[in-house]
């Protein structure tokens, strides 16, 4: 899917015509650099690769040095190959442009990581809910994962306790409510993966 | 950050509100739609707090109907308010004057703040 790289700057909200507060999520986006072009008789498939965000000449490696000079750009701090461009070169620049307002984008982020949860957190598990009747440090338990001699064995993908957040989530069919080509900005309706200053992918 | 700022300002259009503040009485006139036709209807109270900044800021407005005590909250930059006349300018301590829903009556009053020219 064509799209671009961008970084969320953050949420505030935004009228409509019929008066209705709507909430919505500030992305600055582009301009991206296609760093590469990929072909089906070189590499086996199409897509072009772009880059965004500055990143210093002395922590890029020569490797990749030699690979932004080839599209004659700075270097750049993200690399992300979309699919479904056209007619694009090497060097080109991508901007916000190609959206449309009113129309229907993915937004694709690295959530917050919350660190290890418990199910209740993590899964929503309602826990014990008593307090009383001999609830000692049970509160919060997951309660049985599974029979007892027959499996035998506790089945695989059972939900537990463990890492939540910190994980590539896409937030589908969020509205362009505004873009404002000049200053690089897109403002889509509703909430997007992740910290204010990480970085994002806006798929079409 | 700033880009936010920025697009508020932008975004929102400069609703030219007078300058309120807690313990203030004012009178907000709002639009209501009923079917396809607007209509304005006003609501007289006493602002008890203002929340937020530009585009998300709102603010409280208690008014008593009869016996019973009714609050609003409006987003300041709402574009169904119509305009907001200052009919009371107050004296109060405090940013969030909640300790005003306990009162009834005689207590129930605000000191007037006088601006002297």
């Amino acid at each position: 899917m064509p799209g671009i790289i961008g970084r969320k700057i953050g949420m505030t909200s935004i009228y409509s015509a019929e008066g209705k507060a709507m909430p919505c999520t500030v992305i600055e986006a582009g301009p991206c650099v296609v760093t590469q072009v990929k072909t089906q008789d070189r590499d086996g498939y199409e897509a072009v690769q772009m880059g965004f965000g500055d990143r210093k000449e002395k922590n890029t490696p020569s490797a990749m040095k030699g690979h932004f000079k080839k599209a004659k750009t700075d270097p750049k701090s993200k690399l992300v190959e979309f699919k479904g461009f056209e007619n694009l070169n090497l060097g080109d620049i991508v901007n916000v442009d190609i959206f449309e307002e009113g129309e229907y984008v993915g937004v694709v982020g690295t959530s917050k990581g919350k660190g290890f949860q418990g199910v209740v957190k993590r899964h929503g598990f309602a826990g014990v809910g008593q307090a009383t009747h001999g609830q000692h440090n049970r509160l919060r338990a997951p309660g049985s994962i599974g029979a007892a001699s027959y499996p035998a064995r506790v089945f695989k993908g059972m939900r537990m306790a463990g890492q939540m957040g910190n994980e590539r989530v896409k937030m589908e069919n969020l509205q362009v409510l505004k873009v404002l080509a000049d200053k690089n900005l897109i403002v889509v309706k509703g909430s997007v993966p992740g910290a204010k200053g990480s970085t994002v992918i806006i798929e079409k | 950050m700033d880009f936010i700022k920025e697009l508020e300002t932008e975004l929102v259009e400069a609703q030219n509100l007078p300058d309120f503040k807690s313990g203030d009485t004012i009178t907000v006139s709002y639009k209501i739609k009923e079917g396809t036709k607007e209509r304005i209807q006003q609501f007289q109270g006493v602002v008890l707090q203002r929340k937020g900044s530009d585009a998300t800021g709102t603010f409280t407005v208690r008014k008593m109907s009869g016996n019973v005590g009714v609050e609003r909250i409006f987003p300041s930059a709402s574009p169904s308010i119509d305009s907001i006349t200052v009919n009371k300018r107050g004296v109060v301590r405090r940013a969030r004057i909640f300790y005003f829903r306990e009162r009834t009556g005689k207590s129930a009053r605000i000191k007037e703040r006088r601006i002297y020219n």
